[in-house]
């Protein structure tokens, strides 16, 4: 049991040499190999994360979700992806073909492309790249980019309009979330991802920087479009936004992006600051390590599921003022309050941990400070525009 | 040398080409049936009223500029970040004096009213 | 050839090729697209040229954010979808043969360098990073340029804003 990846890795390229390849195309065979499974994997394992999801949803709402397709209703999606491809996907006159059709394709490489660069288990991971955070941030850009070509090219002013909101909030919320970023970068001195899960080998990240995991958490939410930040598709809201033109499958790849990418979302999360497939007996026994690492990924997926179960939708205006009012501003001084606090407790030799956890703890008493007092002010202008004495007993009254 | 981007360079086109292979899929196996109405522009069921365009709103702009500017300063950041482990304290106040220079540009933008969504 | 080359003269050929149809597109909105391939193209001769945290920034500003500026600027002043900028420069033969004058002069120059030849480069070593985060912050290197770059961005949002920003309550007031 000491290391199947590695085994079957070298079984096959033995396989292939003994064909009469050389070594080096064998490796680059095996690499094409493991890209085309993992995209395809990941695909296919929408199928039931999108189930899951759907009977998630269902429980919190007090009501079954599907169970009607397959025990327990698992294969549902199956059955809506058969539907979605029986369906004409009407095409509009007047759309700008070829970037119509690549929108959807953008989209879906975009989440796809993330999972090159994660590890799933010590020694198995896509590739390793020493700017992986980066090229994750990178990589994300481009679904931005398929979205306003989606918006642009329906030739529907929705869709446009659609668009233009849905890229100021992706394009808004970037920013906490790769100011954030830059505290696992900090902390591991390195922005690989695989050099990131090695440093947390004693402690994970969270416990070092818990509010620059929240801050992490939300942005990477409202960066994929769930709710409560679900505005850019929100159905009563805009007519589904910036896909309205797109019917078929070419809106179910839309829909699998999302879907994916929320589980991206839990995958990036526990790697970078839960310690990704860290947990007892992972070194000795790999397929622990890729245990842990799916556990925790998917225990990150249903708190955003649930997330979306909680809460009511927010507005563009609202969405925008807490990003660059509140998240913005807080993770400028996590960075730069980390940063001081960590090097000055390392120069004189305290406790490096509970230097970052009272800095944290501070920040975050000194956080609510401030809500509560903008709330109160808030509240005071309120009471104060509604101006007379008849406001005044019906709040004491309450 | 460029080992670690032979998987990347793997993955992206084969994630390109899988939903290209659905939605072909998805083409050539629905029914095809277009007709006038159904090629017009969907506006809640009515017919659409003037030219496709959006009011020009300076809010938009005005995000996509500050956002370019941050997302500058964050890169200049992570070099910064990587070789944290090594520096000393002046070169992390160095780093955090970037930092704050900026974040006084927001504060700017915050109070000249740059950050409201008209 | 080795595979490295022939990457290489692929990718130059195909960010050239985008270049040319950035200027050649009829609809403005393709001719972003197309400058977004080219600069992908950038992108992937920066990974070989070992590179990487370059690759990676060339995608993160230029594509992630600079090219969706473009694109909205095109977007919001262009009201109708098939509008078109004017394509055909009655000179654009003096352009051409300009930037041929211009692409020989730069090819004569290179070609006396001692290194041209070669068939591989000598790549520095991938891990640079760490040096040039301390680089950056070292007094004796890049501290100064590295501040003087941030009161730079300072400028340049605070004078984005006050050109694009529409006209206050203050100005309505007064006029």
């Amino acid at each position: 049991m000491g290391d199947p990846f590695g085994l079957i890795g070298r079984w096959l390229i033995d396989l292939v040499t003994g064909w009469g390849m050389e070594p080096e195309a064998a490796l680059t065979l095996l690499r094409f190999l493991g890209a085309a499974i993992l995209a395809t994997v990941l695909l296919l394992a929408c199928f039931f994360l999108i189930v899951a999801e759907r009977k998630i949803l269902g429980r919190f709402q007090d009501r079954y979700g599907p169970n009607r397709v397959g025990p327990w209703g698992v294969f549902q999606t199956v059955a809506d992806f058969v539907k979605l491809i029986g369906k004409e996907i009407v095409v509009p006159d007047g759309i700008d073909k070829p970037v119509y059709w690549l929108a959807p394709l953008l989209v879906v490489m975009s989440v796809v492309g993330i999972w090159a660069v994660v590890p799933f288990a010590p020694g198995f991971r896509g590739t390793d790249l020493n700017v992986g955070v980066l090229y994750i941030v990178s990589i994300g850009a481009i679904g931005t980019l398929g979205i306003i070509m989606a918006g642009w090219s329906s030739n529907n002013k929705f869709a446009l309009l659609g668009a233009f909101r849905a890229v100021a909030q992706l394009v808004s919320y970037e920013i906490p979330m790769v100011l954030t970023l830059l505290i696992p970068t900090m902390l591991a001195g390195s922005m690989g991802v695989t050099a990131i899960v090695e440093a947390q080998k004693d402690l994970w990240f969270i416990a070092a920087a818990p509010l620059a995991a929240a801050v992490f958490l939300i942005s990477s939410v409202a960066e994929n479009g769930r709710a409560p930040f679900d505005l850019m598709e929100g159905e009563s809201e805009i007519v589904a936004g910036f896909n309205i033109e797109y019917g078929g499958l070419a809106f179910g790849m839309f829909y699998v992006g999302e879907f994916l990418h929320a589980f991206t979302v839990g995958v990036l999360f526990s790697t970078l600051f839960l310690g990704g497939w860290r947990g007892p007996g992972a070194e000795t026994y790999p397929l622990l390590g890729l245990f842990y690492f799916f556990a925790k990924a998917l225990v990150v997926w249903f708190v955003t599921v649930w997330v979306r179960a909680s809460f009511p939708r927010v507005r563009i205006d609202q969405l925008l003022a807490l990003n660059w009012k509140f998240l913005t501003p807080l993770a400028l001084v996590i960075v730069a309050l980390t940063a001081v606090v960590d090097k000055l407790a390392a120069e004189q030799g305290w406790s490096q941990l509970l230097a970052l956890l009272a800095a944290n703890a501070v920040l975050a008493l000194g956080m609510f400070a401030v809500l509560g007092a903008y709330g109160r002010s808030v509240r005071k202008r309120e009471d104060s525009l509604r101006g007379n004495a008849a406001a005044l007993p019906a709040r004491s009254a309450r | 040398m460029h080992d670690p981007w032979v998987f990347v360079a793997f993955l992206l086109p084969i994630g390109l080409l899988l939903p290209a292979v659905a939605v072909l899929m998805g083409i050539l196996l629905g029914p095809r049936k277009p007709n006038a109405i159904k090629g017009t522009t969907y506006e809640c069921g009515i017919e659409t009223v003037g030219e496709t365009w959006v009011q020009f709103r300076a809010s938009y702009y005005i995000f996509a500029l500050i956002f370019v500017v941050f997302d500058v300063e964050a890169v200049f950041l992570f070099p910064w970040a990587v070789a944290y482990n090594g520096m000393q304290l002046y070169m992390v106040l160095e780093g955090v004096l970037f930092l704050l220079i900026l974040a006084a540009g927001l504060l700017y933008a915050w109070r000249k009213g740059a950050l409201e969504w008209v | 050839m080795t595979v490295l080359q022939i990457v290489f003269l692929v990718t130059g050929l195909v960010t050239l090729l985008a270049g040319v149809m950035v200027v050649a597109s009829p609809k403005l909105v393709h001719a972003a697209l197309w400058l977004i391939v080219s600069l992908a193209g950038v992108a992937v001769l920066f990974v070989l040229l070992n590179a990487n945290f370059l690759a990676v920034v060339q995608v993160v500003v230029y594509i992630g954010a600079i090219a969706i500026l473009v694109i909205f600027a095109v977007m919001l002043t262009r009201r109708v979808m098939a509008d078109s900028g004017p394509t055909h420069n009655p000179t654009w033969w003096l352009a051409l043969l300009s930037a041929l004058v211009l692409f020989g002069g730069l090819l004569a120059l290179i070609t006396q360098l001692p290194a041209f030849g070669a068939t591989e480069a000598a790549l520095p070593a991938a891990d640079s990073l760490t040096d040039l985060g301390t680089s950056l912050v070292d007094v004796n290197r890049y501290l100064l340029p590295f501040e003087v770059a941030s009161v730079l961005l300072l400028a340049a949002l605070i004078g984005a804003m006050a050109v694009a920003r529409p006209a206050s309550e203050d100005e309505e007031g007064g006029a």
